[in-house]
């Protein structure tokens, strides 16, 4: 096994100095390495969305990304952007309008309506199910997940008038 | 008439609040998930655990000639390697049989298997070692030589002579045969004035959890004591079977059912790698894990759903159905599962097809038979699928035939909303349904006249939409008849304790499992809404053999009727106690009292007696202020059991509206409608998303979802990236409404809604499909229905 390579990322705001092994993705270093199981492995192979989290305000796949690619960079996690507030009006939308059942996709898939509507805040309901695709989930019927975005969506930009 | 004269409907001071029943309240335990902040059974650490992967067959059939595990060991941070010999020392096989499926057979399953892998994916060895990454770098040294056999995985010829047996002991590759006759179905063939008949092919499908299996177990040698951590829709029924596998007694194994991931009943059945991973506990002496990864899900998470159903209808020339008749072939696998068997799926398309009509003859065969691909077993909605899409493929191609509208063909054979209690053909009983009525519901709300009209004048463009109908019945609530009494120690019967804590809350604990359906939710509602308390004043705890009362867990649609009439009933006993106290301590009659808002009431005045935390307080604390002769029960457990019939049976009825592109063959969907009746609607929000997320599963299904195999039982297209499921984009957006028939068999009245999107929507999306390619007399019936089927249909390839 080769080596191991320091790094040091910034998680969460906080800098995390560690010796990882190269192969090591991100997925499995902010969870085994940080105890931080918010963001979770659904298929290993960057379709599901389960692992999504944000590099250097980008969102990635967490199980496509080796962690020595964000030595030096800032690493954003559910759990972050939850303490920070960062989510609280998606995630009391999602809570309301009931857009998560077993819960696993719903880290990935706030991260991704997260990036949408900072990079689409114009999106129709027909391109917020588009911009939502790359994000699997099982129990909802996703019209839940469209409505809480699209209701967020509309909120956001009626304060960005006010 | 002046309507200030009218009498006032209640009392003055009587308090009419009704509760939270019926309410679209959030659920209290989504706020955990929406924060990253879950408990899913991989996310758990404890010390000293162990990671397991396993070396698993690369073929569908072979002879294991020679395994060597040597190099394995050697590798760095490997603690063990075990062969299936070496797990068989603590562990004991199964045979997933079941009494009442009369001739059921299957032959002994082993955790790890010895000497033989049936199918590809069939763990044949375990490493473990300190982390999952070391475990797979041993595993590439496993050294395995093969001595391939006859792979049988063509279903139609598994029974024919000279077909190699995968069981010779067994004596020939049928694991169950059931022929259901009501007699008299020849003469109404003969007498019919239509007779139509079809093939139906449905591909093998899987659930696809986001969240692979997943198990931490942790023997405990100082106190023989396994606690078992484990992704599970039936806790206490996995407390049985590492219990009677490892013999270890039964009060000895704990298991714990954190966060789970979805499960759709994949994580209902017991899994080798799982109990081997119990064994290895056992065997190392501390905690071990093992999590799926997804080409293992799909290898070996069960499989369902491939059927060839032969089917005929014969009819009047007026439209009256006289006869349905079906021949069945399913393909399960090597072995049938344990212990719910992977005869039931099967089982349930014989009862169930033509379920919703009034026809009186039908016969059915079913051969269920064993070919060398991964297992299956129940699937969400287990049979229903198949069934509906039978019956309702059929019922609109005899509506094609004799120029009648789908929808009033099924209105003319619907069983009348007037005709309950009543028994089907294949003799299931009915308490009440409400065919008609959400029929009616299901046309008004989608504007069933304006869509055709619609249809009819985008045709003459050359655009082809289709509308599809599938009227459905669906098993729910199931009595003991359904795994009791064949034997199977699955619990039919579910329990609630309640418990006053002294400062006025109730903690709920109940033997139904939460997988994100919003069971704790609805159990949080019955109970503040029985007791009298708000809502913020109830926490549910499930999900711990160690701490709930006994019971099923999730399966079958039964959580919220089950579960949920336990809580109400321990929730009337429990008010009853509290104001047993309250009474002793006011010295008042116990009948002028009652509880609302947290707060124990004078029935006659309105006046607030007391709050619930000084009944609680003085019931722990001071009970001495209590009369001599009275002691405080602040703790009370009921059970439910419904028994009066074998199913509660829901009705429902779905509608699809696609556009084909008949160069392309692609199916767009437009637009989907659902009517159901599960009785008492608990919380209309978790129910009309739950029914989305059944009917998307449906979609799935119906257009994309299918496990490839190849002829020599090769997987093909075992990862997400391959193997499509529905994504948010190509989804539509989708009506629910009900219909509430509420059962009397419970006080609660709430039926089961869990699987009917995944029952219904199939036989929507295929009718529509073929709507919409009748103007070229072209018919889709083999799922899913991909662009390549639909051009082939048309002659275009």
């Amino acid at each position: 096994m080769a080596g191991k390579r320091q790094t040091a990322i910034i998680v969460n705001g906080v800098t995390e100095n560690r010796a990882v092994e190269p192969r090591t993705h991100l997925i499995d270093y902010l969870r085994d390495e940080l105890g931080l199981t918010g963001a979770h492995a659904g298929c290993e192979h960057g379709v599901c969305g389960a692992c999504t989290v944000r590099v250097d305000g980008q969102i990635v796949r967490g199980c496509l990304t080796l962690v020595v690619q964000t030595d030096g960079k800032r690493v954003d996690t559910i759990e972050g952007l939850s303490d920070s507030g960062e989510l609280a009006d998606l995630q009391k939308a999602f809570h309301e309008h009931n857009a998560l059942q077993c819960g696993f996709c719903t880290p990935g898939m706030l991260m991704a309506a997260q990036d949408l509507l900072r990079e689409k805040p114009d999106a129709n309901r027909d391109e917020i199910r588009e911009y939502m695709s790359g994000n699997y989930c099982r129990c909802t019927g996703y019209q839940a997940i469209v409505d809480a975005v699209e209701e967020v969506l509309a909120a956001r930009k009626q304060g960005v008038r006010a | 008439m002046n309507a200030r004269a009218e009498l006032p409907v209640v009392a003055p001071g009587t308090r009419t609040d009704t509760g939270y029943i019926g309410k679209s309240i959030p659920r209290a335990n989504a706020k955990r998930l929406l924060q990253g902040r879950g408990a899913y059974t991989d996310d758990l650490r404890f010390p000293r655990l162990a990671h397991i992967v396993y070396f698993r067959s690369p073929h569908a059939h072979a002879r294991i000639v020679h395994l060597d595990l040597s190099k394995a060991k050697q590798s760095p941070g490997v603690i063990a390697v075990f062969d299936g010999r070496a797990i068989a020392t603590v562990c004991t096989p199964w045979v997933g049989v079941l009494g009442h499926l009369k001739g059921i057979k299957s032959a002994p399953q082993h955790p790890v298997a010895i000497e033989r892998a049936c199918w590809q994916g069939e763990a044949v060895a375990a490493i473990v070692a300190e982390t999952r990454a070391q475990a797979e770098d041993a595993l590439q040294l496993v050294e395995a030589e093969w001595e391939e056999l006859p792979a049988l995985t063509d279903m139609e010829t598994a029974l024919a002579p000279g077909t190699p047996v995968i069981h010779p002991e067994l004596g020939d590759n049928l694991c169950f045969h059931r022929e259901l006759d009501t007699g008299g179905v020849d003469d109404a063939f003969s007498r019919a004035d239509l007779v139509v008949e079809e093939t139906y092919h449905f591909g093998r499908h899987t659930g696809v959890t986001l969240e692979g299996r997943s198990i931490v177990a942790d023997y405990n040698p100082a106190q023989h004591t396994l606690t078992v951590y484990q992704a599970t829709q039936a806790p206490h029924m996995m407390q049985d079977v590492f219990s009677r596998h490892l013999n270890i007694p039964e009060a000895n194994v704990r298991v714990v059912t954190k966060d789970v991931g979805g499960s759709f009943g994949i994580k209902v059945h017991v899994y080798p790698d799982e109990v081997a991973a119990a064994a290895i506990s056992v065997l190392l002496k501390r905690p071990v894990k093992f999590v799926a990864d997804r080409m293992e899900s799909f290898l070996t998470d069960i499989h369902a759903r491939e059927h060839r159903v032969r089917a005929r209808l014969a009819l009047t020339k007026e439209g009256e159905f006289l006869a349905f008749e079906i021949d069945d072939l399913t393909a399960i696998g090597p072995y049938s599962v344990y212990p719910r068997t992977s005869g039931i799926e099967g089982n349930q398309v014989v009862n169930l097809t033509g379920g919703p009509y009034a026809h009186k003859q039908y016969r059915a065969r079913l051969d269920v038979v064993f070919t060398n691909k991964n297992v299956t077993c129940q699937y969400r909605a287990v049979g229903h699928p198949v069934a509906v899409a039978v019956t309702e493929g059929i019922v609109d191609l005899a509506a094609l035939k004799l120029g009648m509208d789908p929808a009033e063909l099924r209105r003319k054979n619907l069983i009348a909303d007037d005709a309950y209690p009543c028994t089907s053909a294949s003799g299931m009983k009915f308490e009440l349904l409400s065919h008609h009525q959400c029929l009616d519901k299901l046309l008004a709300l989608m504007d069933y006249r304006k869509l055709r009209a619609e249809q009819a004048e985008l045709r003459t463009q050359g655009v082809y939409r289709g509308i599809g109908l599938a009227a459905m019945i669906e098993v729910t609530n199931p009595s003991p008849a359904f795994y009791g009494v064949g034997g199977a120690r699955i619990s039919a019967q579910d329990g609630a304790t309640l418990r006053l804590e002294p400062t006025g809350m109730v903690t709920v604990m109940v033997s139904v499992t939460e997988q994100g359906q919003g069971t704790e939710a609805v159990f949080a509602q019955i109970a503040a809404t029985v007791l009298g308390l708000t809502m913020d004043k109830i926490k549910v705890v499930t999900g711990d053999t160690e701490v709930t009362p006994y019971g099923g867990g999730t399966w079958a649609s039964r959580g919220a009727g089950i579960g949920g009439e336990a809580v109400l009933q321990a929730g009337k006993a429990l008010k009853s106690n509290i104001l047993d106290v309250a009474a002793a301590m006011l010295n008042v009659d116990k009948s002028t009292l009652d509880i609302t808002a947290n707060e124990v009431f004078d029935k006659i005045t309105g006046a607030t007696r007391m709050p619930l935390s000084e009944v609680g307080r003085v019931g722990y604390f001071r009970p001495d202020t209590l009369p001599m002769t009275f002691q405080a029960e602040l703790t009370v457990t009921r059970h439910y059991t419904p028994r009066t019939y074998g199913f509660t049976f829901t009705n429902g009825i779905q509608a699809s509206l696609v556009e084909v592109d008949p160069d392309t063959g692609f199916v767009k969907l437009l637009k989907h409608w659902a009517v159901e009746d599960c009785g008492t609607v608990l919380n209309p929000m978790l129910v009309d998303e739950q029914m989305r997320g059944g009917i998307v599963q449906g979609i799935g299904a119906a257009l994309f979802e299918h496990c490839i195999y190849s002829e020599d039982g090769q997987l093909q297209n075992g990862n997400l990236a391959d193997y499509l499921v529905p994504m948010s984009g190509e989804m539509p957006d989708m009506l629910i409404a009900h219909v509430s028939s509420p059962t009397k068999t419970s006080e609660l009245g709430a039926k089961g809604a869990g699987e009917a999107g995944t029952a219904g929507a199939p036989a929507a999306v295929m009718n529509a499909i073929n709507d919409a390619l009748a103007p070229f007399q072209a018919r889709v019936t083999a799922q899913p229905f991909t662009p390549e089927k639909i051009l082939r249909a048309l002659g275009k390839v």
